[in-house]
């Protein structure tokens, strides 16, 4: 490990003045890590899966196959990438609206996903989500959420979840750990702090992975947020470890977190971690971008994750060839995933009132059209309880 | 009910019934509030609880309603089954993103992957010169939303077979008590019963009016039904139970045979539970009325915190009485 400025094209001595502020002497890129290259490789791929995917995305969007909002995951993949190596399946994940790469990450379709987005049934959320609201339950994945800052609270409820779950309810110890991440936006958020406040008071199991791309929307971090060039100090005001990581390099994010998460899991303590990484493109698909300068995005594409990555792995005798095979081979599979998604069918509009309730009182229609109910005639029956079901 | 023989509870203790029984049965159910565990809940409905469950099952939290609120909507998805107790309802609008965004809408954003069985509970309405902030009947803000369900007890009995109903549900649950009834005695039998949701009660019968109520005003319309009766009135007056689902059916069978409508809710009137009955008797009882429904609503004013000014903002009974007559055109 060793402190890294970046990027190293500053004259020497001199720290570069980038949109996360002077770097803290914190920052460490690992530079020798011995990770199995089969493993690196997977996630290669998987960065440059999201890449593409998310390229994919800008061009559906401007065909306006894709409507509403969409947040593209481009410069960040690392974060994403390594966070998700770094847990088990079994621990939960929740994030805000920037999150397809997260999904990806998590094992989720490309096609589900970019159906989701396409508004159709064969979306994760049967095109009732849309790009926001990623949710995969098998995958343990807890949505994408479209609320500055309110998936913080639910991933606190996830840590809560399972310590309550593995050790009020079958009596064991507590196992699994909660990634609940943010961006640096929602720092700002009251929702935010309240929910740090409860993960300290009740010793939680879960990391806050705040991904610092710098802006909030077209709000540099230093406009809106106070100690902006040190975020994780505030994580001491909770009373528990703040860490600042490279975003942009996937292999010192899973060394680092995979240190954190197992350190959580042992001593329910939670972690806050500023995750410095940077959004190649803007807040949304409608944003010019003319709150920064070309020279700062081109600095930090000069740092770009995949680049890192790559050439980690062309020093351990990875072939041009064989990097491009891997991206031939995302591409066929963003393609697939388009095609499948054009050839998914819309939701049938009877699904409109589908999913608002589990418990039926009749069939609901809605309140303008309420169900006659009516007396004990049509009481509703309650299935036999069986308290071992549906427990995670 | 049988011929047991009566037992006599105050609401506070129904509540607690419903919930402790709730909480043996099934290890998910944990209660968390403010005051819930330590000082045995601000209004004294968790009394015992933590010395029964323990700090880990009935747990404190710092006035912290986003953070807490969201907690367990997150644990809700996860599949514990957390009762949330808010002081009052009043507190609930600093959660509200939490309890209207993530709650009541997890299930269906996510295309049925998660849903969200948990139950917010607490102080709801007006009455102890509280002023203005203090005193929300939320019944009219959050019945609006589609995905939760509202439950709204009169009495001790009602509080707590639908307390053990709402624990049950794998919907989220908005359950409004009112801090004015917390200490009314009501008959409750030792064994356990439920009350399902959308069944509305007939607390009085009656051939020439309906009144329909909601929670605490039930007892202000039975007040002005029997003094109706003094002047040969006949009112039925029903106990709704639950806001949504509306127990529809109950409402219009009855019209159809009264032939004349009043809805007594204690919010707003502008877009309200009360306003939804209206439009759901023009529609479906429009060939049966005599006259428009007519609505006793509080005030169309913030709280205010005189006890004189506060009582008249409030449906009482004499409004209820005089929406009667002018309905039935004996004004």
């Amino acid at each position: 490990m060793a402190n890294r400025d970046r990027p190293q094209t500053e004259a020497p001595g001199e720290p570069f003045m980038n949109v996360h502020g002077a770097p803290p002497s914190g920052v460490v890129r690992h530079e020798h890590p011995t990770v199995d290259a089969a493993l690196a490789r997977a996630w290669l791929r998987q960065m440059l899966l999201i890449r593409e995917f998310e390229l994919r995305c800008m061009q559906a969007y401007q065909d306006k196959k894709i409507g509403g909002f969409c947040h593209v995951y481009i410069g960040q993949e690392a974060v994403a990438v390594g966070c998700v190596a770094a847990v088990e399946a079994t621990d939960p994940i929740v994030t805000a609206y920037r999150d397809h790469g997260h999904a990806l990450a998590r094992g989720m379709e490309a096609r589900h996903c970019m159906a989701e987005m396409f508004g159709r049934a064969g979306g994760c959320a049967k095109g009732k989500g849309g790009s926001m609201h990623m949710f995969d339950r098998a995958h343990n994945l807890f949505g994408g959420h479209g609320i500055v800052g309110a998936q913080v609270p639910l991933g606190v409820g996830l840590a809560f979840g399972t310590k309550y779950l593995d050790e009020v309810v079958n009596g064991g110890r507590s196992s699994r750990v909660t990634l609940a991440f943010l961006g640096d936006g929602a720092l700002n958020q009251g929702s935010v702090h309240e929910a740090m406040n409860l993960a300290g008071l009740f010793d939680l199991p879960i990391v806050f992975v705040c991904e610092n791309n710098g802006y909030s929307m077209g709000t540099a971090i230093a406009r809106g947020t106070t100690m902006g060039h040190n975020i994780s100090a505030k994580a001491a005001a909770y009373g528990y470890e703040g860490l600042v990581i490279d975003g942009m390099d996937v292999l010192t994010v899973y060394a680092e977190m995979k240190a954190i998460v197992e350190r959580v899991r042992s001593t329910c303590r939670p972690v806050f971690v500023d995750m410095r990484t940077y959004r190649y493109k803007g807040h949304s698909m409608s944003d010019p971008r003319k709150y920064r300068t070309r020279e700062e995005e081109e600095q930090y594409e000069m740092d770009d994750p995949i680049g890192a990555i790559k050439g980690h792995l062309e020093a351990r005798g990875m072939t041009e060839e064989e990097f491009k095979a891997l991206q031939r081979d995302v591409r066929t599979e963003v393609r697939g995933a388009m095609e499948w998604s054009e050839s998914s069918p819309a939701p049938p509009v009877a699904d409109l009132y589908r999913d608002v309730y589990i418990e039926r009182w009749g069939t609901y229609t809605g309140s303008s059209q309420p169900e006659m109910l009516g007396g004990a005639e049509n009481a509703p029956q309650f299935q036999a309880f069986d308290p071992k079901a549906d427990l995670l | 009910m049988t011929a047991v023989a009566a037992r006599e509870i105050e609401f506070r203790d129904a509540l607690r019934e419903a919930m402790s029984e709730e909480m043996r049965r099934d290890t998910r159910v944990m209660l968390l509030g403010e005051e819930v565990a330590q000082y045995n809940g601000a209004y004294k409905v968790s009394r015992g609880m933590l010395d029964e469950f323990g700090p880990r099952r009935v747990i404190d939290t710092p006035i912290s309603e986003s953070g807490f609120a969201g907690m367990a909507i997150g644990a809700a998805m996860l599949g514990l089954r957390p009762i949330v107790e808010f002081m009052s309802w009043s507190f609930s609008l600093v959660a509200a993103d939490q309890i209207l965004n993530n709650a009541p809408k997890m299930l269906y954003m996510s295309g049925g992957q998660f849903g969200c069985p948990i139950v917010f509970r607490g102080n709801d309405g007006a009455g102890g010169q509280l002023g203005s902030t203090h005193s929300w009947s939320v019944e009219g803000l959050y019945s609006n939303v589609p995905g939760l369900t509202m439950a709204i007890p009169s009495n001790p009995y009602d509080a707590k077979g639908l307390m053990k109903t709402a624990i049950r549900c794998d919907d989220p649950v908005f359950f409004l008590e009112s801090e004015r009834l917390l200490g009314m005695k009501g008959e409750v039998p030792e064994e356990e019963y439920l009350i399902p949701f959308g069944q509305a009660r007939v607390a009085r019968r009656g051939d020439d009016c309906t009144i329909v109520a909601f929670g605490r005003p039930v007892h202000l319309a039975l007040e002005a039904a029997e003094a109706l009766a003094k002047e040969g009135v006949s009112c039925e007056v029903l106990d709704m139970r639950t806001i949504r689902p509306l127990d529809a059916g109950s409402i219009v069978s009855s019209v159809r045979r009264t032939g004349a409508c009043v809805v007594v809710d204690q919010s707003w009137s502008f877009g309200s539970p009360g306003s939804e009955v209206a439009s759901l008797v023009h529609r479906e009882c429009f060939d049966d009325l005599d006259n428009h429904v007519h609505r006793v609503h509080s005030a169309d004013v913030p709280t205010p915190y005189a006890h004189a000014l506060e009582q008249e903002y409030l449906p009482n009974p004499r409004r209820i009485c005089e929406a009667v007559r002018s309905c039935l055109y004996r004004a």
